[in-house]
């Protein structure tokens, strides 16, 4: 690794005064799985790094509006264990539990799975097609953004320099609603993925029409990507399995795979089709069991 | 660009003053002399360096040193008391948990730290948990019996 200055600060506000004053020269770092590889194979050389660990009141769970709000600090291991999350949002800690090992996740945290942009990740995926987004702190103040519009590109988010990821707010599924997140990976079950669907469907009170869908991949493109064409042939939709099967069939024409040794991108677009089909099923199946459950 | 910090490893207070990038790793191994720990892969996929950092575990490999100021670290040094190995130590020679022993430093500090976070786990638990520790003599299936035997010596 290079050599570089740290600074381990006990508020937001000297976080961003040092970052202010070293723009682009410095990076931020929170749990490090991300940032500490990249440095170590030496990908990126920062001159300066911003610890967030320190600065207290980030690395909270709260309830937001109905829904939750994680902060920028807490760990993959707490969202996939916090019994508020598994209660409100278990598709959120299912989606958690995925992501590389135990001990990544005791280490990796929301806000630097957000601001990392890797497009092969699991949380982001979830995220979106929940609605969710995302805080961020700069000097001019504070700003909050759909979390679909904060991936730009490969590694690249709308983070201006100096900004800092805050948390994340998810709202919470409406009545009648299920969510699945489905990863595929055939090699082992600590990889990312090959392709990744999460889905919601939320239905009519009739339990038969679909009222919304929300359908976001992962591992499918340079970011992750919202399938809107496959959402507006759900919309109003009486719902059967031909219906998703189709719907999953047109995300095939929003993903924009690349090859590599997971698989090649014509066999990851069939796979994105098959897999967003299921998570699809998935999160129809629950949005009906919670259509039976109010009855 | 160095700094000293100070923190505490198997229960002793230790300060050192280190390069800002020095990972926890070789903090532990070179500044502190604490070997055990070893450097498999080097990206946090393989658990050879797995220590336990606030009682939970980590790859140090990807840790900076200077992230642990203030902070509590257990090694697998730490594990043993002076006359008895630890019940996971002594689990892994009994039931035959390591062939050439390069992972069990981190085998073992993962087992004692599942076993800190779910004292009776099931096999799925035991394995979910431990699928972060590589072993490439692939000796799994007695990584799991010597984990069984630690949680419950009745039951192996």
């Amino acid at each position: 690794m290079n050599a570089f200055e740290y600074a381990a600060p006990r508020t937001l506000d000297e976080a961003l005064a040092v970052l202010g004053e070293h723009g682009d020269e410095a990076r931020v770092i929170a749990g490090g799985t991300a940032l500490v590889t990249m440095m170590r194979q030496r990908l990126v050389r920062p001159s300066y790094l911003v610890s967030l660990r320190e600065i207290a009141g980030l690395d909270r769970i709260e309830a937001a509006n109905g829904g939750l709000r994680l902060g920028a600090l807490v760990t993959h291991r707490e969202v996939e264990t916090s019994p508020r999350v598994r209660e409100r949002l278990p598709v959120l800690a299912e989606t958690f539990r995925r992501v590389a090992s135990v001990r990544i996740r005791h280490m990796a945290t929301v806000g630097g799975a957000l601001a990392h942009a890797d497009p092969n990740q699991d949380p982001p995926v979830t995220l979106i097609a929940l609605g969710a987004r995302v805080e961020i702190r700069g000097a001019r103040g504070r700003r909050e953004l759909p979390l679909e519009e904060f991936f730009r590109d490969y590694y690249e988010s709308a983070l201006e320099p100096g900004e800092v990821v805050t948390g994340v707010v998810v709202p919470s599924l409406p009545t009648a609603s299920g969510a699945a997140y489905v990863k595929f990976l055939p090699r082992t079950a600590d990889d990312y993925a090959t392709v990744a669907v999460a889905a919601t469907v939320s239905l009519e009170p009739d339990g038969e029409r679909c009222r919304t869908a929300r359908i976001a991949l992962g591992s499918v493109g340079v970011t992750p990507i919202r399938a809107r064409a496959a959402e507006a042939l759900l919309a109003g939709q009486r719902v059967g399995a031909d219906l998703l099967r189709a719907a999953g069939e047109s995300v095939k024409g929003a993903v924009d795979p690349l090859s590599d040794h997971r698989g090649s991108a014509a066999y990851k677009r069939e796979m994105a089709a098959v897999m967003a089909g299921r998570a699809l099923t998935q999160a129809w199946d629950a949005a009906r069991a919670s259509v039976r459950g109010t009855r | 660009m160095n700094r000293k910090i100070r923190l505490t490893v198997n229960g002793t207070a230790r300060a050192v003053e280190i390069p800002t990038y020095r990972t926890l790793l070789d903090c532990l191994r070179n500044d502190l002399g604490l070997t055990g720990s070893k450097e498999g892969c080097g990206v946090g996929v393989c658990g050879a360096c797995t220590v336990l950092f606030d009682g939970k575990m980590i790859s140090s490999c990807i840790a900076l040193a200077v992230s642990a100021d203030g902070h509590e670290i257990t090694t697998i040094e730490g594990l043993a008391g002076d006359e008895r190995l630890h019940p996971v130590q002594q689990a892994f020679i009994d039931a035959g948990g390591f062939q050439c022993g390069i992972c069990t430093p981190g085998q073992v500090v993962s087992a004692k730290a599942l076993l800190d976070a779910i004292p009776n786990p099931s096999d799925a638990e035991i394995r979910e948990w431990m699928l972060g520790n590589l072993c490439r003599c692939t000796g799994y299936y007695k990584i799991i019996e010597s984990i069984r035997a630690a949680a419950q010596p009745s039951r192996a």
